[in-house]
Formats: structure tokens, sequence, C-alpha cells
């Protein structure tokens, strides 16, 4: 219970805390060589230093006070506050879609505790209806916390629980289900359920925030919204991820699993279709598809999931100069399947060919992706790429780099007869290799043109 | 009450609630209603750059000047959906678009709340510790960045990044101490373009550039003392050297409470000299509401006031009201609204000018979105729709004797907003003042701005680490920091420096140009003072501003100093100085046609024009001939000898 009583405190501001028998929550009067300051004792941040304690002022401000210049302390005890998201029955409306919002940790609805400055998740509809009430005016929510893990800590073991609980709940007769999710690892996510959940008769829709919902300019209640729109009342029945189409809380963008990557590590529309357009836009009055040929929504409920994962993949990024012993050590190591990433049209250099080979000769199946993220693989084009793919590298296509490592490593879950693997890797579930990249989907336009420039003045991105 | 006319009522009780003019209040008429203020002083700080990005602090764009536009909402967080946050929830569901306007020049993505914080501006902490340090204040140990949330969507986050620097510090006035809160320091706000129905329109140029805050406890009790304070503390800002000036730079929210008032927030006051009518009006505003609440507690309880309204059919109703039928031509709705027993009170004086009912319009107009004017009422001080047409809505409301009647016009989705907001500050009225932070005019009135958010709106900044402040750090700014201004006011008042130059100097921090001349060259303090508080500041509103760095009147000194001239010609050198900002000294004395004589030669003369003086009138008698005398001189005698002295050689 120590510990409890000084949370996070260690060393010199421990001691101090001790010696004068004050404790984290009390109310304390602490005399410094600067001067007086009275205010409530909170719990030090982790990774902080230990000479400093922190005092909350009555104004609400925070301050650290330097243990070397503290001279005195005395302190009245205040019990620990306790606090919880006041819950509200989620209305069930007859008439209105059910939807099931998978968590896998991570907050997607929060209310802070002012006095601490703590963020405590909401989850429960009925924390999520307290949080954001018009949720109640799309759809009927259930909700089922599978696991709690940063975005960044999902892998294999998350995936094959999130897709057998996805298979459970469409058999149960689900209308849809959203998934909350961390946004680092979302489009690693989204093109492992798009593999592992195949045949959808309702959307399965993927959604993060990029801004946390304590703050007022938060994209987590929109995002949410739009999720469960395209959830409850979409038409596209495939494995989705619905994020900001702009910066501006305009309108949502929903992109398949298999085509989407993170793409700026903080703006609020991060996620971006690559290699095609997204598959339709989201706002709350409902989904618009940019995309014709999708998977409608569907009655049966004959789901085919296929939760599988070998997880001795690797993924190799092509340097300059790279050294054989690299890829040697994966292969020594075990592992069964490497994803390149190579240069321009798909590219290593020649120092690397003997280690290719041997990589083959020990039944490591080896595929090749882009660093332009954009395009093709075409190994074709020089001699290089020939002799590469003599040598055992298979081309993916367009199939993104993390894509190709997420159906690597469920392929090889199934298989290991490299003609099985080639056909599973090369005949596309759900686009990640697609037959023609239209004009329209490559839109990466430079600031300062001034076509560019006169777009973004008059219309909000 | 239907016997006296709504101007004749807001005349008595104007009278009744013992409203006085602030030229003729006195110490005792605060006193009785419990006049108590505070200030929270805010100035930017002198820096390249803003304070959490590297953009540039201090350039400014035109309203249309922008590259992009950027809509977003703000939404209450979880806490303030809860008990006692109803405005900001009827507020977000009237739903403001909130558009702000980028300039590349001087926004990035994280001024739109698209990347994290940038590391601190250092420059900017060590400006504002070095003003903490001259306010007297306990300096903290660590720096902890919190946030401040804001609703109205002048940050682009939703909160503002602040932080405390120090507590507990005094400023001295005249005839009291007033003790400070705290300083902070944080980034400034978006400015507003536009705000019409839904769409409020911000420039993001200001945003994010440094600024503090010094917070004062409510020592206040006269109007003047609150001017008085705010001049110390900016002058305090001032005389570092280290802050911007110029509009906007620096600028004040004043919190004013009467005896068995609330804390009301005037916010953004843009001058100072503003401040005492501004909390004059504010204090007696409040004493008013107390009395409306006292009345309408005696007529019926809060509890069993219930309001009533109907849809208005305009054709059945005759409005000559060009507003109304405008309104109706825009295919909005027109409702009558009955408040039970308030006859009396909507044309209650409340504020100059300005009677109760102007309480509900401004909330009608922040909180529904509806466009002024956007109601009338049957106590109107002037008739724009007649009685006639308010006893037809009286009747289908069926009002009774002592109810008063409200109609507003709306779009549709604004109506249920626009209901409750007349029912929520109705219901207010029974309580007295409502928390709210306020717009000031020039004339000392003020409108209702906004929703004062809830006291725990502040919670801290997990993107930005603590930044320790280590002893070695504040010894070295101590070195930095210039002497208190009541020590430059002693000064001053010691060499018998009229009062009249002290705001000029203090307000553009001369005194330490005033004293490296005194001091380095040996002139007299006063002759020195009252040459910048005076002849300075005369040219200086002539001109409008000062066209040569102001180091210059150093070296204008210093020039005379070294060439034996005396003093007398310098306001004749900066004359032509202010029309030729960059010429030097001997090129001025050249135009001027300066002379040197020496003193010798000088009082030669005197005899000479002595035995030539012919007066032209009849009653001569020696004061004319000496000043004749100095007349003649006067001219060569400037920047050779001192008048005082010639006087002293004229003996007839």
């Amino acid at each position: 219970m120590s510990e409890d009583i000084f949370q996070g405190y260690k060393g010199e501001a421990l001691e101090l805390l001790k010696k004068y028998n004050v404790h984290v929550w009390d109310n304390a009067e602490v005399e410094t060589s600067r001067g007086h300051f009275s205010g409530k004792i909170l719990p030090r941040a982790e990774n902080t230093d230990t000479i400093h304690i922190v005092l909350k002022l009555i104004t609400g401000y925070n301050v650290g006070i330097d243990v070397n210049n503290v001279t005195n302390m005395t302190s009245t005890t205040v019990p620990q506050p306790v606090f919880k998201i006041p819950e509200k029955q989620f209305p069930i409306t007859k008439g209105l879609p059910n939807v099931k919002l998978l968590g896998t940790g991570g907050t997607i609805a929060s209310r802070l505790d002012y006095r601490t400055g703590a963020v405590i998740p909401a989850f429960s509809p009925g924390e999520l209806y307290g949080a954001v009430p018009e949720l109640a005016d799309i759809c009927n929510l259930d909700t089922e916390k599978i696991f709690a893990v940063f975005s960044e800590n999902m892998g294999p073991k998350q995936y094959i629980e999130l897709a057998k609980k996805i298979g459970e709940e469409i058999k149960n007769g689900i209308e849809g289900i959203v998934v909350g999710h961390g946004t680092d690892t979302l489009h690693h996510t989204g093109a492992a359920l798009s593999f592992m959940c195949q045949n959808l008769p309702v959307p399965v829709i993927l959604v993060g925030s990029q801004r946390s919902s304590d703050r007022p300019s938060s994209d987590a209640a929109l995002n949410l919204m739009h999720a469960m729109t395209a959830a409850g009342h979409g038409n596209i029945a495939e494995v989705l991820v619905c994020m900001f189409g702009p910066t501006s809380d305009e309108y949502g963008f929903l992109h398949k699993g298999t085509r989407v990557r993170k793409m700026h590590s903080s703006y609020r529309s991060t996620f971006r279709t690559i290699g095609d357009t997204p598959v339709a836009t989201v706002t709350r009055k409902g989904v618009f598809p940019i995309k014709q040929d999708y998977h409608p929504r569907r009655k049966d409920r004959d789901v085919t999931i296929i939760p599988t994962f070998d997880d001795r993949v690797a993924m190799l990024y092509y340097y300059t100069g790279m050294k054989p012993d690299m890829l040697d050590a994966i292969v020594d190591n075990g592992y069964k399947g490497v994803v390149w990433v190579g240069t321009g049209l798909g590219h290593i250099n020649k120092e690397m060919y003997p280690a290719v080979e041997r990589a083959k000769a020990a039944g490591v199946h080896q595929y090749m992706t882009l660093q332009t993220i954009w395009g093709y693989v075409d190994m074709f084009v020089y001699d290089t790429g020939r002799d590469m793919m003599a040598k055992g590298i298979i081309p993916a296509g367009n199939m993104l780099p993390e894509v190709a490592f997420i159906k690597l490593g469920w392929a090889l879950g199934q298989t290991h007869d490299p003609e099985e693997v080639k056909q599973l890797m090369l005949t596309p579930v759900n686009d990640e290799i697609t037959p023609r990249e239209p004009y329209n989907g490559y839109l990466v336009y430079q600031g300062g043109v001034p076509e560019v420039e006169e777009f973004i003045r008059n219309v909000h991105k | 009450m239907k016997s006296k006319s709504p101007q004749q009522n807001y005349e008595l009780s104007k009278k009744t609630i013992g409203y006085v003019d602030r030229k003729k209040a006195t110490q005792s008429d605060y006193d009785r209603i419990g006049f108590m203020s505070g200030l929270e002083v805010h100035q930017q700080l002198l820096t390249k750059e803003k304070l959490f990005c590297r953009c540039p602090a201090g350039i400014y764009q035109k309203p249309d000047e922008y590259d992009a536009e950027l809509l977003r909402h703000m939404r209450p967080t979880l806490s303030e959906l809860g008990t006692y946050d109803g405005t900001a929830l009827m507020e977000f569901k009237t739903k403001k678009n909130i558009i702000y306007r980028i300039s590349n020049k001087t926004a990035c993505t994280y001024d739109v709340d698209d990347t994290p914080p940038f590391p601190i501006n250092e420059e900017a902490l060590h400006i504002a510790l070095e003003i903490a340090l001259v306010s007297k204040l306990n300096i903290v140990g660590e720096v902890h960045i919190t946030r401040k949330q804001y609703l109205d969507g002048s940050i682009p986050t939703g909160f503002q990044r602040t932080a405390i620097l120090g507590i507990e510090g005094v400023i001295p006035l005249k005839n009291k101490n007033v003790r400070l809160i705290q300083l902070s320091i944080e980034e400034d706000s978006c400015r507003e373009v536009s705000d019409i129905g839904h769409n409020r329109i911000y420039r993001t140029d200001r945003l994010g550039v440094p600024l503090i805050e010094t917070v004062t406890y409510p020592d206040m009790t006269h109007p003047d003392e609150v001017m008085e304070a705010c001049n110390y503390i900016r002058f305090l800002n001032r005389s570092t050297g280290k802050v911007r000036t110029g509009i906007g730079a620096g600028r004040e929210d004043v919190n004013v409470s009467c005896k068995g008032g609330t804390r009301v927030e005037i916010k953004g006051v843009a001058h100072t000299k503003w401040i005492p009518e501004l909390t004059h009006v504010e204090c007696f505003r409040q004493w008013a509401l107390l009395v409306i609440k006292d009345i309408l507690k005696k007529r019926i309880k809060k509890e069993d006031w219930k309001m009533s309204y109907t849809e208005l059919d305009p054709k059945s109703l005759n409005f000559y009201y060009t507003p109304i039928n405008e309104a109706i031509k825009r295919n909005e709705k027109l409702y009558g609204v009955n408040l039970p027993e308030f006859a009396g009170i909507l044309s209650h004086f409340t504020q100059p000018g300005k009677p109760f009912y102007d309480e509900y319009v401004h909330r009608l107009k922040v909180i529904a979105c509806i466009e002024r004017p956007n109601m009338v009422s049957n106590e109107d001080l002037e008739d724009v729709v007649s009685q006639n047409v308010f006893q037809k809505v009286q009747k289908i409301l069926k009002a009774g004797e002592m109810d008063a009647q409200i109609i507003f016009w709306a779009l549709e989705d604004d109506v249920k907003t626009a209901l409750d907001v007349i029912e929520e500050r109705s219901l207010m009225a029974f309580d007295g003042v409502p928390n709210e932070t306020r717009k000031s005019f020039a004339d000392g009135t003020t409108i209702f701005e906004r929703v004062l958010p809830g006291a725990d709106r502040m919670y801290p900044d997990t993107d930005t680490p603590p930044i320790p402040l280590e002893d070695s750090l504040i010894e070295r700014l101590k070195l930095n920091i210039p002497d208190e201004v009541v020590e430059r006011y002693n000064y001053l008042q010691k060499h018998k420096v009229p009062e009249d130059c002290y705001h000029y100097i203090f307000t553009h921090n001369y005194f330490p140009h005033i004293r490296s001349i005194v001091e380095e060259l040996g002139y007299a303090p006063k002759m020195i003072a009252v040459f910048f508080g005076q002849k300075l500041k005369h040219l200086h509103g002539q001109y409008k501003n000062i066209p040569f760095d102001i180091t210059r009147m150093y070296e204008m000194f210093a020039y005379l100093k070294k060439e034996n001239i005396d003093a007398a010609i310098a306001y004749k050198i900066l004359k032509i100085l202010f029309k030729n900002p960059k010429m030097d000294f001997d090129s001025i004395l050249n135009i001027l046609k300066f002379k040197r004589i020496n003193k010798g030669e000088i009082v030669e003369r005197i005899q000479f024009i002595d035995d030539k003086f012919l007066p032209k009138r009849k009653n001569t008698d020696a004061n004319d001939k000496r000043n004749s005398i100095m007349g003649q001189l006067r001219k060569i005698s400037l920047g050779n000898m001192n008048l005082s002295e010639l006087a002293k050689q004229i003996h007839v």
C-alpha cells in the first residue's frame, strides 16, 4: 500500500514526502526558499525526475516544487477521490439497426477527471451514450471489451481472437460491427481482418481517433458517429477503416482494410487509400459510395472465418549498401517469410543475390513490395529485376508492404507449399492487388502551385 | 404596472436601486453596494516566434488575406455535459460552425491542432520569468503546462496551453497594496473576423503568440483603483522593454461583483481608461439584478414559475416592424412567449440605456445563433411593435395583468434553443446574477458574451514534459530585471517632476532613457523628465509616432554636452528631428542657423540694448525693459547661454 500513498514518487522527492508524512491527494502547505505554496499533492508522472513534487493549486493549475528548496511541509489528509463516468441507459429504438462495438484498447471516448487530469475511459453503452448522445439516433448499441492493448501492441494473437469474435457476432445476427482501435496499426488490423473474415454479410468498420476525446476539438465523437452510421446503415459489407476525410469536421472516408495506410503522424485526415480512391464518404446522413463495385450487405450469415497466422515473417526495408548478412540472420533465426520493401520498381542490390538464393534454398518465401508506396512492382523492366525473380523473389503487384506482411503471415498459417502460398498471395481477397490503378487514385498534389492553392483556399480540406 | 409606461418604469427603477452617475459617486456609494473588483492583465511578449511552434509572432493578416479555411466544431467534454454546464450543451446543440482562416505565413499544422506542440519558446519563458521576478512572485520549481478549456473556438484545440510561473505577489498603489494571485504564460487566441448566425470565423495569425497573464486578488473597492492597478501592472510589464506594444498587445479582463452578486468577467477591455466606467456600471447592473430577484421572489416561487409560448401566425397580426417582416419573408417562425409575473421586470433598469430585456437579446444571439434584432417585448423602451399586437398576443397566451411578453423570430431549427434560452434566463432572474463573461463597450455598458465555463476546466497537458527552473537560471535572470515601477515613481516625485508626465513616461518605458541621460551626462532629472513627459509627448501626439530610434534622445543630449551647448536649444533640435529623423546634429544646428557666441559677448550687448531702449507705450517700467532685452537676446542666447543666467545679468 505504501506505493499508493506516494504514487510515482522516487528518490529525494519520496524521502521528503516520507519525512514530513505527506501523502498524495493530501492538501499541503509547503514552505520553500522561493516562498509559500499550498495545494493538493498530485501523483508524479513516470519517467520524470526525482527532485520535484507536484501541487495542484486552488486555481486548478499544477506546479512543481524543487525538493531542495523545501524548508517545511504540513498537510491535512483528504480521502482519495474516486471518479466514475455517469452511466445513462443507452436507449433502444425500434427500427434502428443493432450494432456491436468491439473494444481493443485505446480510448474512443473518455472523461476527464479535472482534479487530477487523469483520463477515465468511457466504453460501456451507457458511458458512451453519456459522452456521445447522438449515437442513440443512429443505432442500438451493444459493446464488448475484447482486450485492452495499445495499438502498437496489437499482433497476430489479437487478430485471430478478433476474427473469431466477428464470426460469432455475425452468426448471432448482428447488423453491423465497429472495432474501436488505436490508430498506429489500424491499417495492419484492417488487412488482417480482411483476410481472416471473408464473404462478410455485414460491414465491419474499424475506427479510432487522432485527437483524444478529452479535448473539445476531438475527432473521436464524429468518427464514432460515422462508424456507427457505416456499420448500421451502410450497404458496403467489407472490412473498412473509417476516419476523417479532410482535417475539417466535414465527412469521413471509408477505406478498404487492404488499401489503407496511416500517412501522417498527427493529422486528423491521416488515413489515405493508396493506389485507388476510397470506397465511400460517410456523414451522419449516410454512406455515399465513390466506388460502385463494392460487396453489398446480405441477409444471410454465411461468413468465412480463416483465423490463421504464422508469425515467422519479417520485413526488410532495403537501404543502399545493405549487407547480405541482414537476410542471412533472418533465415538463420528460422523465419519462413520475408517481405522486401525495394526501391523504385522493386529493386535491391546485387550483393544481396547469394543471400536471396540461400534463403530460397532454406524454404523462405520472399515477396517484393515498394518503398514508393504508390505504383506496381515491375521486375521485368531491368535485368536486375529478372535476376531477382529467377533467384526466388516474387513480385507482389501493388500490394502495400504492411499488407503483404500480414497476408504472408496469414498464408503461411495455412500452408508452406511455395505454389499454394504464391496462389494465396497473388489472388486478391479484396483488392490488395488491383488489376488497374485509376488515374484519380494518385492525388498527391503539392502546395505552392497556384491551382492547388486556389483549390485549398476555396474548399475546406 | 399597466399605468406606468416602460420608460417611466425604467427611470423609476433606476432611482429605486439608487443608481448614481460615476462622476457623482463617492466611496460610500461603492461601499453601500459592496463594490469588489480584480484584474487579469494580459500582455504579449516581444518574441520572434510563437510559444509552442516556430511560426513568426506579431505578423498580422487582413480578414480576407488567407490561404485556406478549416471547419471545426467544439464539443463540450463529458464533465461539461453533466450537471453544471447546461448552457454549453445548449450552445453545442445549435451547432456553431467554427471556421479558421489560415495564412501560411503565420500558421502551421500546430496552430490548427494537427501537430503536437514543439518545445516551449525559451525566449518567451525567460521574459515571462523576468516579469514574474519584478512582480515579486514566488517562482515555481517546475513549470507544468496545463490545458484550460475554451468552447468558443477561439483556440482550435479547444483549450489554451498555459502554465503558472509564480504565485502570491504584491503591487503598491497610492493608497493600498494589491495582492497578486499569480502570473502565467500562455498562448494567445485567434482573432474573430465575424460571428453571424451559425458561422463564426477566426483568423489564426495572433493564435499562439506568447502572452502573460497577471491576476490580482479582488482587492479593489473603487473603480478608479482598478484602473490604477491596471496601469501599474502594464507599466511594470513595459518596464522590461521586452513586451509588445500597440493595439491588442495588452488586454484586460476585469472581474466585478457587488455584495450578494457573482463574479462577472468583462472580457478584452482594450483601453485602461474604460475600466472605471465599466466596473461602475457592472456593479450597479448586479445590484439591479438582485433587486429584480427580490421583486420576483415576492410575487412567485421559482419552482411554481412556468413560461408558456405559442407560434404566432403573422397573417393574423399586423406587424409594421421591418425586421419581423423580413424574418417572415425568410420563412422564419414567429413565437410569442408569456413570462408570468414579469410585468415591470423587462423594463427594469440594469444599465444606463439598457433595461432587463437586453439580457435576453444577447443570449438569443450567442446561444441560439439568432441575429439581432431577434425579439421585441411589450415593455420595450421604444415601441416598435404596437401595443395592439401585444394585446392580441396576450389574449392568445391567456396572459395575466402581471405578466410580460416577448415575441421572437428564428429559423425552425433554432426555436427550441431560443425557448430554452428565454426560460433559462428567466429562471436565473430568481437567483440574481448569472455567472458569465461580458463584452465591453466604450460607453461603459456590457452585453452577454459567454457562459463562464465551469471552474474545473483545467487539466494537465499530456503533450509537454514539465520544465524545471533551476536556481542558477533564476539568479541569471535576476541580473536582467529592471528596478520596480514604484521606485521609479518615487524617483520622479523626489525630483518634483509633475505628475502629468508619469503616464507617458511609463507607458513608453522611457524611464531608463531619462535615467541614463541624468546619470551618465549629468543633466538635472526634472529638466530631462519634463522634456520627455511634455515636449516629446507633445510632438509624439502631433506626429502620431516617433520616426527615429529613441536612443537619439540620449545622443542629442550627449552631443550638446560634448559641444558645450546649452540644453535650452534641445526642443528646437527635436522638432527638426521629427521632420528629419536621420539627420546628424551638426546639420540640424545649421538649419537652426545656430551661431556660437560666448557669454561675455552676449552680456556686453545688454548695455547696448538698454541704451537704445525706446518704449512705444508711455507707462513702462523696469520689467518691460528687462523683457524687451531678453526678447532681443533670446535668439542668440539659445544654446549659448542659459536664459535664467542671462536674466540675472540684466540689471535695470
